[in-house]
C-alpha cells in the first residue's frame, strides 16, 4: 500500500507542479487552432525576438565552448598554483542570482562606468546592446561545458596523447585528432545544454538589455511583455515554442547522454 | 651508443625516483629494465622517451643529445602497458597515425601499414577498432604503430603486464622473434624475472632509483652484485651464512667435508623437480633437486642429512648483523 501510496503523491506532485501549468499552456496557444499560433508567432515582433535571441544564444554557446574546453583541459592536464581558485570560480554563476549578475554587468560596462565608458568612446555600446546580453548569457551558462567536459577527460586519461606526442605530434596535432574525438559526444553533451539555458535565460538578459521592444528583446522577454500587455494569444504561442525548443534540447541529451 | 643515459636525476615533490642513473644501451640490442615496482624503472623509460623532464643529467638519443627535446622531435617508438590505444580510430588508422602525422603519401602509408600489420599477424583486422581486440592484439597494434614511424629506439613499458598469463608467455617469445628480425634498439621495462632473462640480450637491475647491476641475463643470474639483485633474479636460500641458489646445493645422507648439518623437516614433489625443506642451524633453507636423485635418496621428514654450496657455485657471503 505505502508503494501506492507514495507513487501517487509523486504523481499528483508532478501534476500540479508541471504536467497542468504546461499543459494548460498548449491548451491555451492550440485552444482556437493552429491559425492563431502561427500568426502570433509570424508577426514582426516576435520573428525579430527569436533573432535576437538566436544572435545571442549562438555568441555565448561559441564563447563557452571555445572557453569550456580550455578550461576543461586546463584544469584536467595541467598543474598550476590557483587551480582550485579557478574551479570553485567556474561554478560561482551556478550560485549567483542571473538578476545579480546582470546588475554587476552594468557596473563594469555601463556607459558611466570605466570599461563601459571606454569602449563607448571606441563606439562599441555593451549595455542595452547585444554585446553585453552575450555577455550576460555566457556568464550563467559559464560552468555547463567545462563540467560536462571535465569527467570525460579525466577518464580518457593522457595515455593517448602521449603516444601521440612520441608519434611525431604536436600538441595541438594531438589535441585535434585524439582529445577532441575522445570528448566529442561529452563535448556535445555540454553544448545542447548550454543552447538550452542561452535560450532559455531571462533575469541577467532583462537586466542588460534594457527591454527594448524589437531591439534587444528576446523570446523569453517577449514572453513577459506581451503578457504584461494583456497580449495573450502572442505570449502563450511564443512560451510553447520555447517549451518545444525545451523538449527538443531535452531529447538531444538523452540521445548524447549514454555516449558520453 | 644508441641511448647514453648519463647522471639523471629525477624527483617527484620530495621523493627521488632516479639518483644518479648511467646507462648505455648498444645499437640493435634488446635492454630489459628489471626491478621491483617503485624502483624508477618506468620513469627512466619515460624520461628516454621525453615524457618525464630529469631534474639533472643528460640523454642522448644516437649521438645527439635529447635531453630538453620534445618526445615529437626524438623519434624514438613507445609502447604503453595499457596500449593507449586510439579508440576512435581503426586498427589501420591508428597503426598509420604516425606516418599520416609525417604527411606521407597516401600509397606509400597503405603499403607500410599493411606490412606492419602482416609482421604483427593483424592483417585481417585492420578495418576493427580498438574495442573489438583481445589484450594480445591491441598490444601487437600498439608495437606497430610504434614501429611505423621507423624509430631509432623502441621503448616498450611494461608490455605484456596487463596481460593473462598464458598470453604474455607467448608475446615475450614473439617480441624476442620479432626483436631478431627487424633489430630495432628496444628496452623494455619488466618486474619479471623470468620475462627479462627470457627476452633480453642485456638486463639493467634497477632499484630504488639506482641501478644495482648491469650485464647479460647470465651474468646477472650467476654473478649478481650483491644479495639484492641475487633474491631479485631467482630463488635463492640460505645456508651457512650465505646466500645460495636451491638448486646450487649438494645434499648427502653422509656427512661431507665442508657440509653443514641439517634435518629434512619437508620433502614436496612438483612434478619433475623435488623441494626438500630443511632445517639448519636452526633456520629454514630448501634445496632443489631431480626426482630421480629425491627417489635415489630416500628422504623422509626426520631424516639428518649434510648440505653443501655445489663446487664452482656461486654464493654470496651475506653481513653478520
Amino acid at each position: 500500500m505505502a508503494k501506492y501510496g507514495l507513487r501517487t503523491i509523486a504523481v499528483l506532485y508532478l501534476f500540479f507542479l508541471l504536467v497542468l501549468p504546461v499543459g494548460l499552456i498548449i491548451w491555451r496557444t492550440f485552444g482556437d487552432g493552429l491559425g492563431p499560433f502561427v500568426e502570433a508567432l509570424t508577426s514582426a515582433s516576435a520573428v525579430h525576438a527569436f533573432q535576437v535571441t538566436l544572435t545571442v544564444a549562438l555568441w555565448a554557446v561559441a564563447a563557452n565552448t571555445v572557453f569550456g574546453v580550455g578550461t576543461a583541459v586546463l584544469l584536467v592536464r595541467h598543474r598550476f598554483p590557483g587551480k582550485r581558485l579557478l574551479n570553485a570560480l567556474i561554478d560561482l554563476p551556478m550560485a549567483v542570482s542571473p538578476v545579480v549578475v546582470g546588475l554587476a554587468l552594468i557596473l563594469v560596462y555601463g556607459r558611466f562606468a570605466p570599461v563601459g565608458g571606454l569602449l563607448e568612446s571606441w563606439g562599441v555600446q555593451v549595455i542595452f546592446s547585444t554585446p553585453g546580453m552575450v555577455l550576460a548569457t555566457v556568464f550563467v551558462a559559464l560552468p555547463l561545458v567545462v563540467r560536462a567536459v571535465v569527467p570525460v577527460l579525466e577518464e580518457l586519461g593522457d595515455d593517448q596523447e602521449q603516444a601521440a606526442h612520441t608519434l611525431g605530434a604536436s600538441r595541438l596535432q594531438a589535441f585535434i585528432r585524439i582529445t577532441l574525438p575522445g570528448i566529442r559526444w561529452a563535448l556535445a553533451y555540454g553544448v545542447v545544454l548550454c543552447l538550452a539555458r542561452s535560450l532559455g535565460e531571462y533575469g541577467a538578459v532583462a537586466v542588460v538589455s534594457g527591454r527594448l521592444v524589437d531591439q534587444t528583446q528576446t523570446l523569453t522577454l517577449f514572453v513577459e511583455e506581451r503578457f504584461q500587455n494583456f497580449d495573450q494569444p502572442a505570449a502563450f504561442a511564443a512560451a510553447t515554442a520555447l517549451a518545444l525548443i525545451a523538449v527538443i534540447t531535452l531529447l538531444l541529451t538523452k540521445l548524447l547522454r549514454p555516449k558520453g | 651508443m644508441a641511448i647514453e643515459v648519463r647522471d639523471v636525476n629525477k624527483s617527484f615533490g620530495t621523493t627521488p625516483v632516479l639518483r644518479d642513473v648511467s646507462i648505455d644501451v648498444e645499437s640493435g640490442s634488446l635492454t630489459a629494465l628489471l626491478g621491483p615496482s617503485g624502483g624508477g624503472k618506468s620513469t627512466l623509460l619515460r624520461v628516454i622517451a621525453g615524457l618525464e623532464q630529469p631534474d639533472t643529467g643528460t640523454v642522448r638519443i644516437s649521438g645527439v643529445d635529447a635531453t630538453r627535446l620534445a618526445p615529437q622531435r626524438r623519434n624514438v617508438g613507445f609502447v604503453f602497458q595499457h596500449y593507449a590505444a586510439f579508440k576512435h580510430l581503426t586498427v589501420f588508422r591508428n597503426v598509420a597515425f604516425g606516418l599520416e602525422i609525417r604527411k606521407r603519401p597516401k600509397d606509400e602509408i597503405r603499403k607500410r601499414v599493411m606490412e606492419l600489420l602482416e609482421l604483427v599477424h593483424l592483417e585481417q583486422m585492420a578495418d576493427r577498432y580498438p574495442s573489438q581486440l583481445s589484450g594480445g592484439q591491441r598490444q601487437r597494434m600498439a608495437l606497430a604503430r610504434a614501429l611505423a614511424v621507423e624509430p631509432e629506439v623502441l621503448l616498450l613499458d611494461e608490455p605484456f603486464g596487463a596481460l593473462d598469463a598464458q598470453v604474455r608467455k607467448e608475446l615475450r617469445t614473439w617480441l624476442r622473434r620479432l626483436h631478431d628480425e627487424v633489430h630495432v634498439t628496444t628496452v623494455f621495462v619488466t618486474h619479471d624475472q623470468e620475462e627479462a632473462i627470457e627476452v633480453a640480450d642485456t638486463i639493467v637491475v634497477l632499484a630504488d632509483g639506482e641501478v644495482e647491476q648491469v650485464g647479460s641475463p647470465a651474468e646477472v643470474y650467476d654473478n649478481p652484485a650483491n644479495p639484492f639483485v641475487m633474491r631479485f633474479l631467482g630463488p635463492v636460500t640460505e645456508i651457512g651464512g650465505s646466500l645460495v641458489r636451491p638448486h646450487d646445493i649438494e645434499i648427502s645422507t653422509e656427512p661431507v667435508e665442508g657440509g653443514t648439518s641439517a634435518t629434512v623437516s619437508r620433502v614436496v614433489r612438483l612434478g619433475f623437480e623435488v623441494r626438500v625443506e630443511l632445517q639448519v642451524e636452526g633456520r629454514d633453507a630448501w634445496v632443489q633437486v631431480t626426482r630421480g636423485f629425491a627417489d635415489q635418496l630416500a628422504l623422509t621428514s626426520g631424516d639428518v642429512v649434510s648440505v653443501r654450496p655445489a663446487p664452482g657455485a656461486r654464493s654470496l657471503v651475506l653481513a653478520t648483523v
